[in-house]
């Protein structure tokens, strides 16, 4: 059975956990080395400053987020809230941790449950894991700077944190479509980033949900972002405050303006981009080549009725020699 | 009700389910692979992956409308390339009249559109399959074998663990919210912010219980040696049917790539 969250609402749930398919090749390997790179780098941090205790901590709290975001609320008409979660563990368990834990739940989700593709699955690493968690640092420590780290500031700077981490996961699938030639970038980021500004409203209010439980019960486990334990990470609030800078210049460009962004998609789908012109160049070609594609097409057709063939009448005989020997 | 409804793996005693799961994994990634590279409106590609696909799916003994069926999920997602219909240079086919404006749909646009969708359908029965003929622990040794970091597989095998009690945890507290919150059929409760503050306090509490059931497992892992380092058995040698496998596996899928690019 599918446990995608949206199994439990039957409603609109992020459209964060893009599937196989929908992004080219060049795109998809890239975004896997930046994965590679990005949660390496976390793992080297994890094990290099906190103590081993972290290890089921770690299991257990991926384990935890996989089944809160089965957790939603009404919102209106079929809609519901429900919660992401990489802004809770990154308050709760600072950057690189949570970088971890998000790698664990996304790849489980792809694995297990195909709630995203596996060629996809570096692009959703990055999506959730490294740019969620990364925004919601900078975020936090940024707005705790200006309300404060009392009770209120606490919560005022989580709110912000969890509802910006989404739209910012919600505009990089957008670019990252885009950048596929899937859709244009003059549709793919102002529809992803506005329905996320409002799906992000739920993220936000679920995690101050849970911040002020944890704040009123465990209050010693809110000081993980405060330094106690996430050491000084200026760096990662520097690279969140870049991506979201990012953002908030390549999108409105990229969707007022989506030219260069087209340009970058067709360098990068050199593949589709080396077929179109065979077709196109040479006019004369393409009587005959159409005519090939449909003998091709026949041909194709009857090769995998006799794979097909092939591999069930090899199961079967398999099965009844072994019902024989049983 | 537990939440062991979660776990995809379905038992049988089939050709596929004793393939070494390093093979299947690969393999699962190459066919994946492959697929993706495939240009548009490469028909006879996408009929000979679906041949492919097909006959694993009968190599499963889990019934060919298995992954069939549940591939479809994909389809909500497809909506994110419905604009390629119209953005696509060529042959109008299809005049959307809407009040002042008008799209117009291309075949070009068409073709691109069921390539995506036909891609992304064919891809996801692989992981389907993959998931459905392979025992977790064994996909973690698969990762293990692929040098996944060993800290990384290890959080993958305790979330995998307590995925299920954690699951239940929140099956419990949907459960506890629906007894209290006596409503109408229909109505939700008091307002929206009401229902988002009641169930972030429920997301606090999981994870609340989540953070102590961590602490009781760490103080378990130490009564019985754990001293930071997480050890794993050596990984079993792979069989010479395993391997004959993993090479006609990646010939199929080298070959139809190879066929459609250069050829088609």
């Amino acid at each position: 059975m599918h446990i995608a969250p949206s199994t439990f609402g039957g409603a609109i749930e992020p459209a964060m956990h893009i599937p196989d398919g929908f992004m080219s090749p060049a795109v998809s390997i890239i975004l896997w080395i930046a994965a590679i790179a990005g949660v390496g780098y976390a793992l080297w941090r994890v094990n290099r400053e906190l103590d081993e205790r972290k290890m089921p901590l770690m299991g257990v709290l991926a384990a935890a987020i996989f089944a809160g975001q089965m957790l939603n609320f009404a919102v209106t008409g079929g809609t519901s809230g429900h919660l992401m979660g990489a802004a809770l563990a990154t308050i709760l368990l600072g950057p690189w941790a949570s970088i971890v834990v998000m790698t664990a739940v996304v790849s489980i989700q792809a694995l297990l449950f195909q709630d995203g593709g596996l060629l996809a699955l570096g692009a959703n690493l990055v999506n959730m894991a490294l740019v969620g968690s990364f925004v919601s640092y900078a975020v936090y420590r940024i707005m705790q700077r200006l309300v404060g780290t009392r009770r209120w500031g606490a919560l005022v700077s989580g709110f912000v944190a969890a509802w910006l981490s989404i739209v910012a996961a919600a505009l990089f699938v957008g670019l990252q479509l885009a950048l596929s030639g899937t859709s244009p970038a003059s549709l793919a980021l102002p529809a992803m980033g506005g329905i996320h500004l409002l799906i992000g409203l739920g993220e936000g209010l679920i995690t101050v949900g849970a911040l002020a439980l944890i704040a009123a019960t465990r209050p010693d486990l809110l000081g993980a972002t405060g330094g106690a334990r996430g050491g000084s990470n200026r760096g990662v609030v520097l690279a969140g405050l870049a991506i979201a800078l990012l953002l908030a210049v390549i999108s409105p460009i990229a969707s007022g303006n989506p030219d260069g962004l087209e340009w970058v998609a067709e360098q990068l789908n050199f593949l589709d981009a080396a077929q179109d012109p065979a077709y196109n160049l040479v006019p004369d070609y393409v009587f005959p080549g159409v005519a090939n594609e449909k003998a091709a097409t026949i041909a194709a057709g009857v090769l995998g009725v006799l794979i097909v063939f092939g591999v069930a009448l090899f199961s079967g005989r398999l099965g009844r020699r072994k019902d024989a020997v049983g | 009700m537990h939440a062991n409804f979660i776990d995809p793996f379905h038992a049988r005693d089939s050709l596929l389910h004793h393939v070494d799961p390093r093979v299947k994994l690969v393999l699962a990634v190459a066919f994946i692979l492959t697929t993706a590279l495939l240009p548009p409106a490469a028909w006879p590609g996408y009929i000979l992956v679906f041949a492919l696909i097909l006959a694993v799916a009968i190599a499963s003994a889990l019934g060919p409308f298995f992954a069939i069926k549940r591939a479809f999920l994909v389809l909500p997602f497809v909506l994110a390339a419905l604009p390629v219909l119209f953005t696509t240079p060529g042959e109008p086919w299809l005049h959307v009249p809407l009040g002042r404006w008008a799209l117009t749909a291309t075949a070009a646009g068409l073709a691109r559109f069921a390539s995506i969708a036909l891609k992304s359908w064919l891809s996801m029965q692989a992981g389907i399959l993959l998931a459905a003929s392979t025992p977790f622990p064994q996909l973690l040794m698969a990762m293990r074998a692929l040098r996944v970091p060993r800290l990384l597989v290890g959080v993958f095998g305790l979330m995998w663990r307590y995925l299920f009690v954690l699951a239940d945890e929140a099956l419990r507290l949907m459960r506890a919210r629906e007894a209290r919150s006596a409503a109408l059929a229909g109505a939700g409760g008091s307002s929206v912010l009401w229902r988002a503050k009641v169930t972030g306090y429920m997301a606090g509490s999981l994870f609340l219980r989540g953070y102590e059931r961590s602490e009781r497992i760490y103080d378990a892992m130490l009564a019985r040696g754990y001293d930071g380092e997480v050890r794993t058995l050596p990984l079993p040698p792979m069989a010479r049917s395993d391997k004959a496998a993993l090479l006609v596996g990646l010939a199929i899928v080298g070959s139809i790539l190879a066929l459609e690019i250069w050829v088609g």
